[in-house]
């Protein structure tokens, strides 16, 4: 009866009412031959019990506050400022429902409709959406996006391969029961924007593309935007947030859509999630966009006031006719990103962005001189790189583990060709002593 | 409401004039979808129209609806005026609020007259 | 009808974070950097950031005084009907913080995860026994992407044993929304099937369309009306004797746990929702968890990756925990491990009921929703009327009222303090009111609940204008949709002098 308040006197007095004598005679439509299954499950345990229990199991886990990490792919350990929990823990943002009755859910619906702004404004985009679930499925929603825009008469989406390959195979997952062509492998692992144009038709509804891509590299893609238009295609640029700090944003390489992963945005690792997708577009394809979207109006007051609005495009009106089923967004995360971006601001968005760069560079200048190692790419990079190591990977990262470091991210996993290949991230919280001290260790292996 | 008698009417609340070839939605069905505030053409001029085929999709506050052509035909116009005011619809649905025009050469054969519309309106409230 | 004043410009209760911005300021600071600074990308640097500038008490400031135009189940009562608003238990605000599981990245090397993986891999043996299914997947972001992950495994099932032909999915006209847009979405036709007048699906027409070209069914159960189909067995047969897949949409799973084991009723797949039934926050629209449960003969289809053992316990050391790939997997549905957030809520939560807690919690949400049905159907119509589950449906509409729609009453009940019930879902019923009270609610607060349903059927009859006006007591008044669909102001920003003044 851990969170249920009644009194055995009150239960009866409720069954009297109902006009019934005990709780199993609600549950008679339930077919008798099936009706209180035994569960096999362990006894209750009380908070307390549960408190140290949990704890015991996190505890068997060796985490990034212990460990110096060098891991990204995707997920970063950027600092969280402290604010931004007390924010979260506010039961009145937590508890709540999605906003359906904007009368009495305007700080929800404020607090997205100024994340929508703050991404809108980092990205160079027209509007935001109030989120999709993570990166990965952004980018198959964009996927999603430019086939309902041509109404499925274009079937040909060039998808970069140094895009994130957990969201290539995301999209592959979504839409393997369609006709879409998506090409863009064969022109290897570590193409240029010139080599992917040569793949736009006038078939082509989509060309995307990451920015940092999956390398770290950073390309300017304008010209690429340029030749997706040409043909007629929309241009869908993978950005993460960090590094729109200090780079050129995608809105000014005339991207349709960004997207990505908003973890970087003070939201914890927590071992994969949840996160935030975030998704923008320009103001002429706003009623393409699927997910939920926050607009300002007016209350019966004459105030100022937030509401859901187009509301018309999603599954619980549009039921079968919906370009997408999502009915939720990433409502606290969401929140999460927009005090992140509040309090950071322009200065912090700034620093934290030059920090990694800087970092980075340094990290990436040491280990260029180790025998052995060599940095794979030549184009300029943000705070992640690929490095060609002596030997394999996981064997590296063993060694450096034994040390108290978590190595890069084997890239031999989702690129054959890249085996012994690492890709190294760092971020504001890495120290020159750290790097340092992973320069050292790597040096060792290269001696064993 | 009104139901002009020189209309013909489908089940999904279109109406279609098979003089001029004008095709809209009917008071019956703006009442329902009430404040209407987006218009998209599904068709362009000289496209080929059949009978049933998608031709315009319309948004309210709480609800959407795809119109199907109760004629079929090659599309003379499209009343593009209404992307910017779409709320013609509420106001002048039979008039101003109509949405494509074409040149008719099938139509349904499931076209109901004004009173026999009329009737069916009045047995699904 | 509501009066809106458009003339006069908006008053501004709270300013918006841009509004509040000051050029210079900000809420965190950073050292400078430890290492030489690298040559900077000139051709590749943004000018500006238009970002809001504010001091860290600025910012607190501003949130606290937002979250406070907010309901939440925190402050009072929430009886939105098919999203069971339950008390979410503080403690697994704790556990999902733990430093040993926040601060895990998701591609560290198993050897450092074996605690998150436990977890995970326990949570799937109990959901699995929960549910009777015998394969999981824990990945799903949401209820929907549950659905949709559930779709394309019933479609991996047809498409392995090189039955193509199946296209069709049906769909009672009581489901949620989300069930026919995620068939669509996965190329599927939708048939919708009629209620018959107990509310169970019409066992008639569901024989007209189980033909070979049947993907599957999917039903709720107990359905959107909160009734427990009376026919659930015989529906079950009757699909797969077609050939077809029974998808189990298991948003109503508060009313089941420990009563009915869903498989042991016929279903194939099934989602959960861990922020219904297992308390994870709402978050305020978000995030959600939704894991998909199946039989053994889909269990090879499931998404990639799941939570193995992969060596097994001996001498004295516990198994290995790991990520594997179903043989025949239908791919991946997101990035990384799904929300691994939300499972330490849902584990701790599992593990402070034990079974017999478990089948409480369905109990006495059931106990809830009978009460209150049984003290609100004289004031208010309840078209299906019989021994309801954990919800059930009324109109919020009177012959002799005839200007009052559900949308009023739901308006009129802010006033007196609560959230409104779902209203106008599901579809076939006029002017819905869909209450879900949960079982974490006393009797005082239904019966004051009660009390506010009954004044507000008598002030629907006696002062209509109530109705129309509410609400009046809440901070903001009814808002104008119409304006913000049709001028469409989705963002916000700096002013153009700023940094200027």
């Amino acid at each position: 009866m851990t969170y249920i308040p009644h009194s055995p006197k009150e239960r009866d007095e409720m069954l009297a009412t109902i006009g019934v004598e005990k709780l199993e005679d609600l549950f008679k439509a339930i077919p008798a031959a099936h009706r209180y299954p035994d569960l096999d499950l362990p006894p209750a345990l009380s908070e307390m019990e549960a408190a140290t229990e949990l704890s015991e199991i996190s505890l068997a886990n060796e985490t990034t506050a212990e460990l110096v990490s060098f891991l990204g792919a995707g997920v970063y350990n950027h600092y969280i400022p402290a604010a931004i929990n007390h924010i979260l823990l506010r039961g009145e943002f937590y508890t709540a429902y999605t906003p359906y009755q904007p009368e009495i859910s305007q700080g929800t619906l404020q607090a997205i409709f100024e994340y929508q702004s703050m991404i809108a404004n980092l990205t160079g985009m027209d509007v935001a959406n109030a989120s999709h679930y993570d990166g990965a499925t952004a980018v198959a929603e964009a996927v999603n996006m430019a086939m309902a825009q041509y109404r499925d008469k274009r079937k040909k989406i060039v998808m970069s391969p140094s895009v994130h390959p957990q969201y290539q195979a995301t999209t592959d997952t979504y839409t393997q029961f369609s006709d879409i062509d998506i090409v863009g492998a064969e022109s290897g692992h570590s193409s240029t924007p010139e080599a992917l144009a040569e793949l736009i038709d006038e078939n082509t509804a989509l060309v995307v593309v990451q920015y940092p891509d999956f390398f770290g590299r950073i390309f300017d893609y304008t010209k690429l935007g340029e030749a997706a238009h040409e043909a007629g295609a929309l241009f869908c640029i993978v950005a993460n947030p960090t590094a729109l700090g200090m780079l050129k944003t995608p809105g000014e390489m005339g991207a349709d859509m960004v997207v990505g992963e908003g973890q970087p945005l003070g939201i914890s690792m927590s071992y994969g999630g949840p996160y935030l997708g975030f998704f923008t577009t320009r103001q002429e394809y706003v009623r393409k966009m699927a997910g939920r979207l926050v607009g300002e109006s007016v209350d019966s007051r004459g105030q100022r006031a937030y509401v859901l609005t187009l509301t018309p495009r999603e599954q619980h009106i549009k039921r079968e006719r919906a370009t997408s089923n999502i009915c939720t967004n990433q409502g606290l995360l969401a929140l999460a990103a927009g005090v992140y971006m509040s309090l950071l601001g322009q200065t912090g968005m700034r620093q934290v962005a030059e920090l990694c760069y800087h970092k980075a560079h340094y990290a990436a200048e040491r280990i260029a001189t180790i025998p052995g190692f060599d940095l794979c790419h030549s184009e300029p990079f943000f705070h992640e790189f690929a490095v060609c190591c002596p030997t394999s990977v996981d064997e590296i990262n063993a060694h450096l583990l034994e040390h108290g470091i978590l190595g890069g991210y084997d890239l031999g996993q989702d690129y054959p060709e890249l085996k012994d290949h690492m890709l190294v991230a760092v971020t504001e919280k890495t120290s020159k002593e750290e790097i340092d001290a992973l320069v050292e260790v790597l040096s060792e292996v290269n001696h064993d | 409401m009104k139901f002009p008698s020189n209309l013909k009417y489908t089940k999904s609340d279109e109406w279609v004039d098979l003089e001029s070839g004008k095709i809209g939605l009917t008071d019956y069905a703006q009442d329902q979808l009430s404040d209407i505030v987006f218009v998209e053409a599904l068709v362009e001029v000289d496209d080929d129209v059949e009978v049933g085929g998608e031709i315009s999709s319309v948004e309210s506050v709480k609800a959407s609806a795809e119109v199907y052509a109760p004629a079929g035909g090659k599309i003379v116009a499209v009343n593009e005026g209404l992307a910017d005011t779409p709320e013609v619809i509420n106001s002048d649905p039979f008039g101003a609020g109509w949405l494509v025009q074409v040149e008719v050469s099938s139509q349904s054969d499931e076209l109901m007259d004004a009173a026999a519309y009329e009737k069916y309106c009045a047995e699904r409230d | 009808m509501t009066d809106f004043k458009l003339t006069e410009a908006p008053k501004i209760v709270e300013p918006t974070i841009y509004e509040l911005s000051s050029p210079g300021r900000t809420g965190v600071t950073y050292p400078d950097p430890d290492v030489p600074r690298a040559k900077l990308p000139d051709e590749l640097l943004r000018k500006v950031i238009p970002l809001p500038e504010l001091s860290e008490v600025d910012v607190i400031r501003h949130f606290v005084k937002l979250s406070t135009f907010n309901y939440s189940v925190d402050s009072g009562f929430y009886p939105l009907g098919s999203c069971t608003m339950k008390y979410n238990p503080k403690i697994n605000e704790d556990t999902a913080r733990l430093p040993g599981f926040a601060n895990l990245h998701p591609l560290q090397p198993i050897e450092t995860t074996q605690g998150a993986l436990m977890l995970m891999y326990q949570l799937q043996e109990w959901l699995k026994e929960i549910s009777g299914f015998d394969a999981i997947t824990l990945q799903p972001a949401a209820g929907a992407h549950g659905e949709f992950v559930g779709v394309l495994v019933m479609r991996a099932y047809h498409r392995d044993r090189n039955d193509n032909k199946r296209t069709k999915m049906l769909i009672p006209d009581s489901a949620h929304g989300t069930n026919p847009a995620t068939s669509a979405m996965s190329g599927l036709k939708v048939v919708q099937i009629p209620s018959d007048e107990r509310g169970n699906v019409d066992l008639e027409a569901l024989r007209a369309e189980a033909d070979d070209t049947l993907v599957g069914m999917m039903l709720t159960n107990p359905n959107t009306l909160g009734l427990f189909d009376e026919n659930v067995e015989e529906v079950c047969r009757i699909v797969h004797e077609a050939g077809g897949l029974m998808y189990g949409d298991g948003a109503n799973m508060n009313a089941l746990l420990g009563i009915a084991k869903m498989a042991d009723l016929g279903f194939d797949v099934m989602h959960y929702n861990l922020h219904k039934t297992f308390s994870t926050p709402h978050g305020g629209g978000g995030p959600g968890s939704g894991p998909v449960v199946v039989t053994a003969e889909l269990a090879q289809f499931l998404p990639a990756p799941i939570v193995a053992v992969v060596e097994e316990e001996a001498d004295g050391l516990p198994p290995l925990y790991g990520l594997v790939d179903p043989s025949k997997t239908v791919g991946r549905v997101k990035a990384f491990n799904g929300h691994f957030g939300m499972f330490v809520r849902a584990f701790t939560y599992i593990a402070m009921h034990g079974p017999d807690g478990l089948r409480d919690i369905s109990e006495y949400a059931v106990l809830n929703a009978n009460y209150l049905l049984t003290r609100l159907r004289d004031a208010y119509h309840v078209p299906y009327d019989r021994i309801c589950m954990h919800e059930f449906v009324a109109e919020g509409r009177w012959k002799d009222a005839p200007d009052i729609h559900a949308l009023d009453v739901a308006k009129r009940l802010m006033d007196y303090g609560f959230h409104p019930p779902t209203n106008y879902f599901p579809l076939i019923v006029h002017e819905a009111l869909m209450i879900e009270p949960t079982e974490t609610e006393n009797k005082g607060t239904l019966d004051a609940f009660v009390d506010a349903m009954l004044k507000i059927a008598d002030e629907a009859h006696t002062s209509p204008n109530l109705l129309h006006e509410a609400p009046t007591r809440t901070p903001f008044g009814r808002l104008d949709e119409v304006k913000a669909a049709k001028e469409l102001i989705l963002c916000c920003w700096l002013p153009e002098d700023y940094g200027n003044q």
